[in-house]
């Protein structure tokens, strides 16, 4: 058996929850493994339906954010969650290093809406962005806020005070000490976080900016790191759900009598179909068995992917953007005039998240409120939608993240979550709802597909004159970047509530300087797909990987149609000097050959080399892929990743790298192996064989990467998905260098490989 | 129909009554609450349910818990001896080898078995031996460097 919660928390760093709650409760915190969070499950007590929390924390107080028991630990609060990338350890540094506190000390409790402040949780990158300087922040007017209690207790101005490891002591009198425990240990602060306190000097950090281990990584190899999934719950049930076997079809008949072993309730809403059961296999047999019958619908989807990209370049838009940000001279006029015109066009397919596990949540609904525990990363909106589905008032619902599998934005987790409210609702029982593998890969919402046309302009001495992209996709947030009301979820869909569903445009992000430059996105309809498997949503780094891998192909294309080397290409045009420099920096650190037109040698087996860059939101990211191709068989493999990133200040430069890392092998998956298949009803990926993706035998031989711009005082940026941005223009471009034909449709398959080759 | 099963799982008897055909995960999980082991997929293919059953790395969201009874069951729980680390978990904090960490339990408990049973594996029968393993967080590069790390030191019969 694992070690109880409390008992590891006493032999890893002295502190307990007991110690929090007994201190008098300046803030309660709803979990205690210091600087990792790992809540719930040996915690007593459980929050408890039916209790009342503020509708909003209010985020101006310090007591918010942060608090101090007698021993001198420290608890900070954020409206962030860690989707898996160690996040939480970086908190804790920003925290550690503006209250002087040992890193170790802190503890810090994500995406609680009855703990934490709404920051509506993670997405975009943004963790460090947000939740880091609000952390920094407080800590900086905790600081301030200590030192005047030291002053006032050991009779010493400010100025003459100085804060060391917790303690605070006077310059010319180390005897008069006062420790931040003596000082606040288990009151409140009772003062606001003033915008203006002064946060450190950058260039004094003594632990931002340092290699910390993740605080989590000894929890997680010990099996002891608490996820959603293993969260028990005194008097929990099992439930799962069945879901409509075609895309449309609706529930004709349900035979609710059903008699079935260890079966508690059957659960209907409109075409939400759930069961609830005493055991867990119960509950999956269950849910096997059910007497059901639904609707055989008109086909919703498309044949093939080859039926869907003529959908996309030809059906009616019902929006169509430009890009104003970006846009410059005439484009029609200066590709009529164009000595040379070149055009390419690009495929990006539906793709899953297929999280490593399926999405889990516990609900407890009753007396009139609900306590919800989910792997979600946006607490605070669902808290709203989970409100909104139970027809509860906001006060009576809580919303507690927990670990789930690594989520890379709208993963099936808040689903989940409604589900298991809908599920609890009805039996007056807690329930824990696990999906299924197929609940998981074939229904949650998917990462739109797009398809690219893209032209420019060559005057007679191969200068760019002209360049024009345009996308043709789905309003690609069906399901939106957060759920925020109760049709934004698939049970809500599957009920027939209204989705508030969104749509932004999907440019490519570059800066090159092209006299004449237009991009357009046009958006398809595509509302009638909520409720089915092929609903869109946020997938890591939301169209960039598509918008990247089409505008970077192209600007390979267009290097080599001027008879330029791919950098060269690159350092001429671009007009953001850190854009450059990434590039330059990838280019010198890969050992880049330089080569104005693909190289394509002889031989069963091609080398080739290529880039491709991109900034995003800030961050910006170049890649140098190494590939080996067999050219008879169209299997590949990258060699080395070279990357050069620039997300500014580095607060963990140890776990930059592994975020890194994931990225480049994630994008590399997306890129070699992944496509949603579907039939004109139903997607067919329901699993790891229908949905493959990377295994470790691709994994490169290499990955060098140099860090740019990493001085203190460079704003620190998101680095959560930059990387994955470039990775599939990259890889196309190597693919290219090596054979001499262009793959433009992801993902690279051997078949699409050797088709290119064969071409 | 449940019957009542005696298991061997980390060194201790454990007597369970559940229905012969339960998946073993889901007994280990919920009658033992032995947590380490994850359900991914329940069908083999990806590896985070990963127990070692007579020291043989098995996949127990597919072995029905009857087949179990009578062998010796290890989890990760139960790898190292009282409050130690294997050294393949230490390679694994040494070379931060998780992100999300829901698959870890899979690559720590197939790395060791495969380390068991071939101490000297080359680069190559590593890849090829953890192959059938997913992440999905792409942490493998970490992992490769974990398992070459944990192979050198149990060669030189050091832990760290």
């Amino acid at each position: 058996m694992s070690a109880p919660m409390d008992d590891l928390v006493v032999t890893q760093r002295g502190v307990t929850r007991r110690d929090f709650l007994r201190s008098g409760g300046a803030l309660v915190v709803s979990f205690a493994l210091p600087g990792c969070v790992s809540p719930g499950a040996r915690e007593k007590p459980l929050p408890v339906a039916g209790a009342a929390w503020p509708a909003k924390l209010d985020a101006s107080s310090l007591d918010t954010w942060l608090a101090i028991a007698a021993d001198g630990s420290v608890t900070a609060n954020v409206g962030k969650i860690d989707a898996g990338m160690g996040i939480g350890t970086a908190f804790a540094q920003v925290v550690a290093e503006e209250l002087d506190v040992p890193v170790e000390r802190v503890t810090v409790v994500m995406g609680d809406t009855a703990m934490t402040p709404d920051q509506r949780g993670t997405g975009s990158s943004n963790g460090i962005i947000q939740g880091g300087a609000a952390l920094r922040r407080a800590g900086a007017a905790g600081r301030a806020a200590l030192l005047e209690l030291a002053s006032k207790r050991l009779d010493v101005p400010v100025a003459g005070l100085e804060a060391h490891d917790g303690v605070v002591s006077a310059k010319k009198d180390a005897s008069k000490r006062v420790s931040y425990g003596e000082l606040v240990g288990g009151k409140r602060f009772d003062v606001k976080v003033a915008e203006k306190a002064k946060a450190k000097d950058p260039r004094t950090y003594r632990v931002v900016g340092k290699p910390v281990p993740r605080f989590d990584i000894p929890h997680k190899v010990r099996g002891e790191y608490r996820y959603v999934a293993d969260l028990v719950v005194p008097g929990m049930l099992h439930g799962r759900v069945v879901r409509p076997p075609q895309a449309g079809a609706t529930l004709t008949n349900l035979n609710l009598s059903q008699r079935l072993p260890g079966l508690v309730r059957i659960v209907q809403r409109g075409n939400f179909v759930g069961v609830v059961c005493e055991r867990e296999e119960q509950a999956v047999a269950a849910a096997r068995a059910l007497e059901i019958e639904w609707s055989s619908p008109p086909p919703m989807y498309w044949t093939d992917y080859e039926a869907l990209y003529r959908h996309l370049r030809t059906g009616l838009a019902v929006t169509t953007e430009h890009d104003k940000q970006d846009a410059r001279g005439d484009v029609d006029a200066a590709l009529a005039s164009a000595a040379r015109t070149v055009e390419a066009r690009y495929e990006y397919p539906f793709q899953s998240h297929a999280s490593m596990g399926p999405a889990c949540a516990v609900a407890d609904v009753r007396d009139g409120g609900a306590v919800v525990w989910a792997g979600c990363q946006k607490p605070y909106p669902l808290r709203g939608a989970i409100a909104d589905l139970l027809e509860l008032p906001k006060e009576k619902v809580r919303v507690v993240w927990m670990p789930g599998p690594g989520s890379y934005g709208m993963n099936d987790a808040d689903d989940c979550a409604a589900d298991a409210a809908l599920l609890a609702q009805a039996v007056g029982r807690p329930v824990r709802l696990q999906y299924m593998r197929a609940d998981a890969t074939a229904w949650d919402p998917k990462g739109p597909p797009i398809a690219f046309r893209l032209r420019a302009g060559l005057d007679g001495s191969n200068g760019v004159t002209a360049w024009d992209c345009e996308a043709r996709g789905f309003s690609g947030r069906i399901r939106p970047s957060g759920t925020d009301v109760a049709g934004d979820s698939l049970a809500g869909q599957l009920i027939g509530l209204k989705a508030k569903s969104t749509q932004l445009p999907q440019y490519p992000e570059e800066s090159y300087g092209f006299a004449a430059k237009r991009k357009v996105s046009h958006l398809l309809p595509w509302t009638h797909s909520l409720g089915t498997q092929l609903r869109t949503a946020h997938l890591r780094d939301p169209d960039g990987m598509a918008t990247c891998f089409a505008s970077e192909s192209f600007a390979d294309e267009v290097a080599y149609a001027a008879g330029m080397d791919p950098v060269e290409f690159r350092l001429r045009y671009l007009t953001h000097a850190g854009e450059a420099a990434v590039v330059k920096a990838a280019a010198e650190k890969a050992g880049w050959q330089r080569h104005t037109a693909p190289r394509a040698p002889q031989g069963r087996i091609a080398r080739g080399q290529g880039i491709a860059y991109a900034p995003r939101h800030g961050s910006l990211v170049a890649i140098v892929a190494d590939v080996e191709v067999d050219r008879s068989s169209g299997q590949f493999r990258v060699k080395r990743f070279t990357v050069a990133h620039d997300c500014g200040f580095v607060v963990n430069p140890l776990n930059l790298r592994g975020t890194i890392e994931a990225n480049l092998m994630q994008a590399m998956s997306r890129a070699k192996h992944e496509a949603v298949r579907f039939d004109t009803g139903r997607v067919l990926s329901v699993d790891w064989i229908t949905y493959p993706i990377v295994d470790i035998r691709e994994a490169p031989d290499a990955v060098d990467i140099v860090i740019v711009n990493n001085v203190p005082g460079a704003k620190s940026m998101g680095a959560g998905e930059p990387t994955t941005r470039p990775v599939a223009a990259a890889i196309a471009n190597a693919l290219h260098d090596a054979l001499g034909v262009r793959v433009r449709r992801v993902p690279f398959t051997p078949e699409s490989v050797l088709a290119a080759i064969r071409a | 129909m449940t019957k009542t099963l005696e298991l061997e799982v980390n060194g201790r008897r454990e007597k369970v009554e559940v229905a012969p055909e339960t998946p073993l995960l889901t007994v280990l999980r919920n009658d033992l609450g032995l947590k380490a082991p994850k359900f991914g997929c329940g069908l083999g293919q990806c590896g985070a349910c990963t127990v070692h059953m007579d020291g043989v790395a098995i996949r127990s969201c597919a072995t029905p818990v009857s087949s179990a009874a009578g062998s010796r069951l290890t989890t990760l729980e139960g790898l190292a001896p009282g409050g130690t680390l294997h050294a393949v978990q230490q390679a694994f904090i040494d070379e931060q080898a998780a992100q999300c960490g829901f698959c870890i339990n899979g690559w720590i408990m197939s790395a060791a078995a495969l380390l068991q049973a071939n101490p000297k594996a080359s680069e190559e029968a590593i890849r090829v031996g953890l192959a059938g393993l997913k992440c999905r967080c792409g942490t493998h590069m970490a992992i490769l460097r974990a398992v070459r790390l944990a192979q050198s030191r149990l060669a030189s019969g050091s832990k760290a």
